[in-house]
C-alpha cells in the first residue's frame, strides 16, 4: 500500500488518479499510523500553508520516521521543497530539514514557470531525459550537490529538478500531470526496490 | 529550457463536446474523455474545456465531466465558462481541474482574482481576456461572450489582473477569432511584454504557420486553437513539427 500524505494540498487527488490508472493500490491519508504502516510514501504538494498544516496534523514526526526507517519516499513539487531547511517563500519558517539547502525564487523568466521543461538526469536511476510538467516560482539549491539526480534550465538558471538520496527521491515537476512520460516514471518508482 | 505549449480548446455543452465531433475514429462522438485522451496522445500540452452550457441547472453536470477527465487524462487541463465565485472555483479544482479560467466575473468583481489566488494559489487562476481593437494600438475588453464592452483597456486590465494574482492570461482577439487568418500578433506582443506571467494566445489560428508566428513574433508562451484541430485539418503532431522547424522549442 502506498500512502499519499494529505495535508490540504491541491494535487493529492491527481496523484491518486494517476496511481489508480496504473492499477497501483494507494490511499490518501493524514493518519500517522497509516503512514507508519504503508510500504511506500508519496508526499505531494502544490500551494498552501504547508508547514503549518503538517504541524497541525502532527505529520512531521511520522514523515521523518518513515524516511529514517528507509521507507521508499517520493516528494513532488512542494513535497521536494519542504524536505529542505528553509525557503525564500516563507522566511523564518523551518522546513523538514531532511536535506541541507534552501529554496530560492527564480530571478529570470516569467514567474511562475508554467509548462513543460526538459529534464536531464545526472545519475543512473529511474529518471529519463525528456519533458515534464512544471508549475513553480521557487527551486531548490542543495548544499550537497551529490544528491542532485536531474537538472533543468529556466530563464538563465540551471536548477536541480530532482534529488535522490538512499530511499528518498523528490522531484520538482508534476509527474502525475506529465502524460505517458510522467506515468512511466511513477511506474518505475513504484516497481523499484 | 521551457517549451512553448500547443493547447486545443474544446467547447462543452451539457457535458458533451460540441465541436470537433466529426472524427470518424471516435466511438462516442462528443465524449470529453475520449477527445481529451486523443489530443493528449497526439501530443497536446494541455487542454482547455470551455463550458458554453446555457442553463444554470445543466452546468452542474460539468463537474462530473471534470471528474471523469481527471481520472483518465494525465496532462493539465483548465475549465472555463460560467465560473463566478470562489465556490465555483473550489468545486472545479476539487473535481480535478488543474486550473480555472475566469472572464466576466473577474471584470465585474476583480476581488475574486485576489481572493482565489490567495486561497488556491496563482498557478490555478487563469484570467481570460476578450479584446477588440478600437483604434490604432488600442484594444478594449469585452465580457459576456463578447457582447458587452467592459470599458477597460486590455493592456491595463492584463497588468491589473497580474497584480491581483492571476497566474496566466488567456488572451483572445475578438477581431481574429473565427477568421482563421492568424492571431492578432500586435495585441499578443503588447500584452506579453506588459506582464511577467505566461500569456496563452487565442483566436485566429488557421494553420501551423499562424501558430508559429504568434509564439515567435507575438511572444506568446502558448498557442490555443479550436477548429483547426477539431475538423482534422491538422493534427497536433503536424503543428508541433512545423513549429519546431521554425526553431521554436516544443515538447516532443
Amino acid at each position: 500500500m502506498i500512502a499519499i500524505i494529505d495535508y490540504g494540498s491541491g494535487n493529492v487527488s491527481s496523484v491518486k488518479n494517476s496511481l489508480d490508472f496504473l492499477g497501483v493500490e494507494s490511499k490518501i491519508t493524514s493518519k500517522p499510523e497509516e503512514i507508519g504502516a504503508a510500504d511506500k510514501i508519496i508526499f505531494p504538494g502544490a500551494f498552501g500553508y504547508a508547514m503549518e498544516q503538517l504541524a497541525e496534523k502532527k505529520l512531521e514526526g511520522p514523515i521523518k520516521n518513515a524516511i529514517k526507517n528507509g521507507k521508499p519516499f517520493l516528494g513532488i513539487c512542494l513535497g521536494l521543497q519542504l524536505l529542505f531547511g528553509e525557503s525564500e517563500e516563507n522566511p523564518g519558517v523551518k522546513g523538514l530539514g531532511i536535506f541541507r539547502g534552501k529554496s530560492k525564487k527564480f530571478s529570470s523568466g516569467k514567474t511562475p514557470q508554467i509548462g513543460w521543461n526538459e529534464i536531464k538526469p545526472t545519475k543512473n536511476g529511474i529518471l529519463r531525459e525528456g519533458f515534464m510538467y512544471f508549475v513553480n516560482s521557487y527551486y531548490v539549491v542543495p548544499e550537497d550537490k551529490g544528491i542532485v539526480a536531474a537538472e533543468s534550465v529556466y530563464g538563465n538558471r540551471k536548477f536541480a529538478c530532482a534529488v535522490e538520496n538512499g530511499n528518498v527521491m523528490a522531484v520538482q515537476f508534476h509527474a502525475e500531470k506529465s502524460g505517458e512520460f510522467g506515468l512511466d516514471f511513477l511506474r518505475r518508482w513504484v516497481d523499484a526496490r | 529550457m521551457l517549451a512553448k505549449r500547443i493547447i486545443p480548446c474544446l467547447d462543452v455543452k451539457d457535458s458533451r463536446v460540441v465541436k470537433g465531433t466529426n472524427f470518424v475514429e471516435l466511438k462516442n462522438a462528443g465524449d470529453p474523455v475520449e477527445l481529451g485522451k486523443k489530443y493528449s496522445d497526439e501530443g497536446a500540452d494541455e487542454l482547455v474545456f470551455l463550458d458554453i452550457t446555457a442553463s444554470h441547472e445543466n452546468r452542474k453536470t460539468v463537474v462530473e465531466m471534470v471528474r471523469k477527465v481527471a481520472k483518465n487524462v494525465f496532462i493539465p487541463f483548465t475549465v472555463g465558462g460560467g465560473i463566478n465565485s470562489l465556490e465555483d472555483i473550489e468545486t472545479m479544482l476539487k473535481a480535478g481541474a488543474d486550473k480555472v479560467s475566469i472572464n466576466t466575473a473577474a471584470v465585474k468583481n476583480p476581488e475574486l482574482i485576489s481572493a482565489a489566488s490567495k486561497r488556491f494559489g496563482s498557478q490555478c487562476i487563469v484570467v481570460a481576456i476578450d479584446a477588440k481593437k478600437v483604434s490604432a494600438s488600442k484594444w478594449e475588453v469585452f465580457v459576456r461572450g463578447g457582447r458587452e464592452p467592459a470599458k477597460l483597456d486590455a493592456i491595463w486590465w492584463a497588468k491589473k489582473a497580474e497584480k491581483l494574482g492571476a497566474g496566466e492570461i488567456l488572451l483572445t482577439s475578438m477581431d481574429a477569432d473565427g477568421t482563421k487568418k492568424g492571431y492578432d500578433i500586435e495585441l499578443t506582443r503588447k500584452i506579453s511584454g506588459a506582464v511577467n506571467i505566461p500569456v496563452i494566445a487565442s483566436g485566429g489560428a488557421g494553420n501551423p504557420e499562424s501558430m508559429a508566428e504568434v509564439l515567435k513574433k507575438g511572444g506568446a508562451d502558448a498557442a490555443l486553437a479550436a477548429s483547426i484541430f477539431h475538423y482534422g485539418k491538422y493534427s497536433i503532431h503536424e503543428v508541433k513539427d512545423f513549429v519546431r522547424k521554425q526553431g521554436i522549442m516544443v515538447r516532443e
